[in-house]
């Protein structure tokens, strides 16, 4: 925690958004071996934002989920700067509940500014596919781990966010919305997003700390190497789980988040 | 049938009290409006209606058990101001906070309700409202009773950070239970449904309803227009543009809801 003291939150997310910072492509690439892309909805197209297939991890077949942002100019259009439409979203549910099928663990990366915020996506049901996502990966009965990798903003970072463990890179943040976005509607002004940072505990150790998040993985030159002791330490617990038992946990744990004042009667009644 | 719009002579004003339709500007008086389900004669511009007012168009009179008295926000992040602010709402609104649960009775059939006031901090969505919700779903599972919501929210409880958006996934997962357990889930979409409530249980409804012209979105209008550098169409996001992309089964008029609900629920003992 001592690291802590010397980088401000605001510093955690310019780490988090850093250019150089490594993308999901980076991940795959170090942490799975034989990985295929599968690509679109079955509905209406791929949004590639979203990147989906199945790899192996430690020789156990496994799903892979997550945002992509791409590198270059070129590829941040492309991917749409990593802000998944519902297609992308569909997407995932459907390679969710393949993996079900085939009692294959999940790993989803999270790295996204945010849902879409397009015409088109809107009119595709933006809204209804978040939704679906968070009700059926509730009850899936395989084990899901998400690692917020970058930034994990909004609804569209949790639409692939609904695990039994939830890890985050110590300089990743996870948000209800763009520190940006939350002082220009708190106070009118974007300008004022580091002091927004101050507030709004994004950051992994304060997340941890208010026990929304369950490990937070170090960076530097192990971080790939941290990132596979964490997934397999943590995978190998949840295999040992039975199906039903791995989605009641999963509904466990976010059930009991945010704790509310009752008046004493109630409890009594 | 029952007539709809049961006021009693008791709750007319004596005196003529005439209010000022914020659309089309006419001045009409309260009794007329109230009598005409709370929708302008003139315009058919349709008011925000608190939950009790909601309550009295649909539930057979006398019939509302509230559940879930008296849950407060607990200030979970130490967010500057927001006892204050919340302090200010209670007080300005009456209400513990943006929701209020219930058991009513229509035409005769039990059912579990949900209903979101939108003049308390925009109807967001914290820990309160969603825990609300939750023990809602619970309820209605365990008295095998019919669940509606009456959806309305201006988005995220922004001070609550992100315990509010684990609300959505924690929401979603109890609906998802709900229906599962074979129970009938009837989502009604007012004005304005945006944000993280419509991604999550607004629209996971086994029947989803929606008011006329009702705004329904996950991403607001103002920040759409400011991403894509243009301005929407007229009528984008309302719920007769949303009707015809598939994503509500219904627009129901204020003056038809209770009978058209009650049919829905008849079908479905
Ligand atoms: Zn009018």
């Amino acid at each position: 925690m001592s690291n802590d003291k010397r980088v401000t939150p605001y510093d955690r997310v310019k780490l988090a958004r850093d250019k150089d910072r490594p993308g999901i492509e980076d991940y795959i690439e170090a942490l799975f071996d034989g990985f295929m892309e599968f690509h679109g909805d079955r509905l209406f197209r791929d949004d590639p934002s979203i990147v989906a297939g199945i790899g192996y991890f430690h020789k156990i077949p496994v799903t892979v989920i997550g945002h992509r942002k791409g590198k270059t100019l070129e590829e941040h259009m492309a991917y749409n700067f990593g802000m998944a439409s519902p297609e992308g979203y569909r997407k995932s549910l459907r390679l969710m509940k393949q993996a079900e099928k085939f009692n294959r663990p999940i790993i989803t990366i999270i790295d996204t500014p945010g849902a879409y915020p397009g015409m088109e996506a809107e009119a595709n049901g933006q809204a209804a596919a978040i939704a679906e996502n968070l009700a059926e990966m509730s009850a899936l009965k395989v084990p899901v781990i998400a690692i917020v990798t970058g930034e994990g903003n909004s609804g569209g970072a949790l639409a692939i966010g609904v695990a039994n463990k939830v890890l985050m890179l110590e300089n990743s943040i996870y948000c209800i919305l763009s520190p940006e976005g939350f002082a220009s509607i708190l106070w009118k002004d974007s300008n004022r997003a580091p002091e927004a940072c101050e507030v709004m505990r994004i950051t992994a150790h304060e997340l941890q700390e208010l026990g929304l998040v369950d490990e937070v993985i170090p960076e530097g030159s192990r971080l790939f190497k941290n990132m596979d002791n964490v997934i397999y330490k943590e995978l190998k617990k949840l295999m040992k789980m039975s199906p039903d038992k791995l989605a009641k946990d999963r509904y466990n744990k976010f059930r009991v988040m945010g704790e509310v004042f009752e008046p004493k009667k109630n409890r009594e009644e | 049938m029952e007539k709809q719009n049961n006021i009693s002579a008791s709750e007319r004003s004596t005196k003529e009290e005439l209010i000022e339709c914020p659309r089309c500007h006419a001045m009409i008086d309260a009794d007329i409006i109230r009598d005409n389900f709370k929708v302008c004669p003139e315009c058919n511009h349709y008011y925000t209606l608190s939950p009790k007012s909601r309550l009295r168009m649909l539930a057979d009179r006398k019939s509302f058990k509230e559940l879930d008295k008296g849950l407060r926000a607990v200030n979970l992040l130490d967010f500057p101001d927001y006892e204050d602010k919340l302090a200010k709402a209670r007080a300005k609104s009456g209400l513990d906070d943006a929701i209020m649960t219930g058991i009513i009775k229509i035409d005769g059939i039990k059912v579990a309700i949900g209903v979101m006031d939108t003049r308390f901090l925009m109807a967001s969505m914290g820990t309160v409202v969603g825990e609300k919700i939750t023990r809602l779903a619970e309820y209605a599972q365990k008295h095998n009773l019919p669940l509606i919501m009456v959806c309305a929210s201006g988005g995220a409880r922004m001070q609550e950070g992100l315990f509010s958006l684990m609300q959505m996934s924690k929401t979603s997962a109890a609906i998802k239970r709900f229906k599962d357990a074979g129970g009938l889930y009837i989502s009604l979409l007012t004005n304005p449904t945006t944000g993280g409530v419509s991604a999550s249980f607004a629209f996971l409804g086994d029947i989803i309803l929606a008011e006329p012209e009702a705004l329904i979105c996950f991403a607001g209008p103002r920040v759409i227009e400011q991403t894509i550098g243009k301005k929407l169409p007229d009528g984008f996001q309302k719920a007769e543009f949303l009707l015809e992309h598939g994503m509500v089964d219904m627009i129901v008029r204020r003056d038809e809801l209770k009978s058209t609900i009650s049919r829905i629920l008849k079908m479905h003992k």
